[in-house]
């Protein structure tokens, strides 16, 4: 690359810049650890001491044996009722997610295949929870009938067992694959916010004509603007990723040269993006307003950070390949977890550095030596 | 006084929809943002791919497989022959679980014994691996139950009875499109009120209305109503959008949605006055909503409930005006609500609205000019 005095004038005078108005600096390194802090532990999928009702109709040894087994488990707290009246009271109020109803000829019906002692109702408005919710309840009653038919001397033999073997994330630990998401969620914010409001500004306070005036070249003008934020991106990246294997202890597979590579490959497409807004609003409310509306909630909801793209409608499916979070998503969930996957790796930075290219050229496009 | 705030609102208005880029930028995203998250956020899982390496010619491997491929939950994209083949298949995730069966499987449950399948899962996003490997489960048990018909089987277990209220076939569609009420609705009502006030004082132009007969609270409320305006139009037409288009039942009574969408209005309108009136720039208006946004968005329990959090992170959303307006919104919808039944999210809406209004006033009357 062509480093030029005129250009390191420029990446000075940005730097003096952002000097004197710290808010760049905050964005870069004390919004990404702040947020990552809070989501780190605000975001969770793992339902724990989920608060369900358990009716006893009447109490046996067995109904006793049982809710001791519940009590044991910490994805319950369980609370007894003796009517199933108060308990769809309790549902209704929300003071518990579902109500295990244990009918009065539960002891004597266990082991009649098409009776059902146990009648299990969830509030199934948290759809996702209440399907978590099923699969805890069913998996202890399954364990309990078990022990239940070892104990009777029973013979308690099922066609088809199953055995789990859970790649890359044993344990199923939501945050595993949440807090990688998360990074590329706040970077894609950082990186617009850098970029979308400072090429606006200039615009606004009309010393774009004065930056036109000077003998400097278009290409060392957008460099000018690029390499000091890239520098602080970088920055706010490393931190984050610290923080992911530090504080949230998600485990490394892949190399962290690699992690780099790909932090900032996507951290140009991001700051590509800011800078393409800002010079085609020129305004610094429309350039914030559509630095909302194209970053954040997209990459939200359309990266496959927290909501499976494979489940997404086909339409929707192809709408997230626009979505440049997607493919750095995929890119952390992978190195971190998985580990090196070529295939994977390859494919989804190849996507990064084609989107980076694009916005660059558009933003190349629109920014011309001239005034209107 | 009301001439006066009417005026304002008149010139507000003008101001807003005066370009046609903010023109746009207020009604088209919204209804773009319904439609494509209303189908994009979905936790439901559908089409599960999955491999089978099956090392058993037996019929009841057949029979079971069968289940399988009958079901509408999975989808066989590939059949495997060797061992080493699973690796790359999960590892690029083409697929998403790998059925193993092993040679004596058939045998040995003809022989009346347990046969065993493996299940090789992929755990990356753990919430999908979890509902895949319950919907395996319950393959295996309808399996289980049907087989057991057949003589030779002892004993089996009775199964429970399950079922869902409020959203019978748990669906999470319905859990997350009335929250884009409450997300689009914030968005929009911040966007127009977090940065009115900065950028009249970037322009100049708050000099002038201060030198007017108008005072503070007229400002004020000149600032605030076209928010509100806006912010209510689009909140209707969003809820009809969800009742009509993506048919979330509307089970409770509408005063108590309009009610709780005033009160959310007017918490959100109060606390993007607040960051206006704080802000010398445009660019710190911006930041500021975006730093309320982001976490208001994600601790909200829009997307992952509120309960999973740690106890310190769930005080702080009490904080957050979006908790409450969910909790309407989706009880409104879905579980029949009325007014009655939700005061506990009535009142801690009308208290921030409060208290947000009356600090971005008390900052209006001492930090002026």
């Amino acid at each position: 690359m062509i480093v030029t005095p005129r250009l390191r004038a420029l990446v000075r005078k940005e730097f003096l810049q952002i000097l004197r108005d710290p808010s760049a600096l905050a964005i870069a390194f004390v919004l990404p650890v702040f947020l990552l802090f809070l989501f780190g532990y605000g975001v969770s999928l793992d339902a724990h001491h989920l608060p369900v009702a358990v009716v006893v109709e009447q109490p046996t040894q067995e109904t006793n044996e049982f809710v001791a087994g519940l009590s044991q488990s910490t994805y319950f707290q369980p609370q007894v009722y003796t009517q199933l009246a108060a308990a769809r009271k309790a549902l209704m109020q929300h003071q518990v997610q579902g109500i295990l109803w244990l009918r009065s000829d539960f002891t004597r019906a266990l082991w009649q295949q098409r009776s059902a002692p146990l009648g299990i109702l969830v509030n199934g408005v948290d759809a996702n929870t209440a399907r978590l919710l099923q699969g805890y309840l069913q998996g202890v009653w399954q364990t309990w009938i078990q022990q239940q038919a070892l104990r009777t001397g029973q013979v308690l033999r099922l066609p088809v067992t199953l055995q789990n073997r859970i790649w890359f994330n044993p344990a199923l630990r939501s945050r595993n694959y949440l807090v990688p998401g998360l990074i590329a969620v706040i970077m894609t914010l950082i990186g617009a916010l850098l970029t979308a409001l400072v090429v606006a500004r200039e615009w606004e306070r009309g010393t774009m004509e004065a930056l036109m005036a000077t003998p400097a070249s278009l290409l060392e003008l957008l460099l000018g603007k690029l390499i000091p934020y890239f520098l602080l991106g970088m920055g706010g990246m490393a931190l984050s990723v610290l923080m992911a294997l530090v504080l949230f202890a998600v485990p490394l597979q892949g190399s962290l040269v690699l992690l780099m590579l790909a932090s900032a490959l996507f951290l140009l497409v991001a700051l590509g993006m800011g800078l393409l807004i800002s010079t085609v609003a020129r305004n610094q409310f429309v350039a914030g307003q559509i630095a909302i509306i194209v970053t954040f909630l997209p990459a939200f909801i359309l990266s496959g950070f927290i909501f499976d793209i494979g489940s997404m409608p086909e339409p929707i499916q192809i709408l997230t390949h626009l979505v440049a979070a997607r493919y750095f998503v995929t890119l952390l969930q992978c190195l971190f977890l998985a580990g090196n996957v070529p295939a994977v790796l390859l494919t989804n930075a190849g996507a990064l550095l084609l989107m980076a290219l694009l916005f660059f050229g558009l933003t190349w496009r629109h920014s011309r030596k001239r005034l209107d | 006084m009301a001439a006066r705030i009417w005026a304002l609102i008149i010139k507000e208005f003008l101001a807003l929809l005066k370009h046609k880029a903010s023109r746009v930028v207020l009604i088209g995203p919204p209804f773009i943002q319904l439609l494509v998250f209303g189908y994009a956020a979905t936790f439901d899982v559908n089409q599960i791919p999955y491999a089978v390496f099956n090392e058993d010619s037996g019929s009841v491997a057949r029979t079971m497989l069968g289940y399988f491929e009958g079901s509408p939950t999975f989808h066989q994209t590939a059949l495997i022959s060797h061992e080493s083949q699973i690796a790359p298949l999960l590892d690029t995730q083409q697929v998403l679980l790998v059925l193993h069966v092993a040679p004596r499987f058939s045998r040995d449950i003809l022989g009346h014994q347990s046969g065993q399948l493996q299940v090789i899962l992929d755990g990356r996003n753990s919430n999908t691996a979890a509902i895949a490997l319950n919907d395996v489960s319950a393959l295996i048990n309808q399996f289980n139950q049907d087989w057991m018909r057949q003589p030779g089987w002892s004993i089996s277990p009775a199964i429970p009875e399950i079922r869902a209220w409020y959203n019978p076939n748990l669906i999470s569609r319905w859990f997350i499109v009335p929250g884009i009420v409450a997300l689009l609705t914030l968005v929009v009502t911040l966007l127009v009120t977090g940065l009115s006030v900065a950028r009249e004082r970037e322009m100049g132009t708050l000099d002038q209305l201060l030198v007017s007969p108008l005072r503070p609270l007229e400002i004020l409320m000149g600032k605030a109503l076209p928010g509100f305006f806006i912010g209510l139009l689009e909140a209707g037409l969003i809820s009809l959008l969800v009742v009509v288009w993506f048919h979330v039942p509307f089970t409770g009574s509408l005063p108590a949605l309009v009610l709780g969408v005033v009160l959310f209005l007017w918490a959100a309108i109060g606390i993007g006055l607040m960051i206006s009136s704080l802000a010398s720039t445009q660019q710190q208006g911006l930041l500021g909503v975006f730093l309320f946004l982001v976490p208001a968005v994600i601790l909200s329990g829009f997307s992952t409930p509120i309960a999973n959090m740690p106890e310190p992170v769930q005080w702080l959303t009490f904080l957050n005006p979006m908790r409450y307006f969910l909790v309407i919104v989706r009880g409104v919808f879905l579980e029949g609500d009325g007014v009655s039944l939700l005061w506990p999210q009535y009142w801690p809406l009308a208290l921030l609205a409060l208290a947000s209004m009356s600090t971005a006033h008390w900052r209006f009357r001492t930090h002026m000019g």
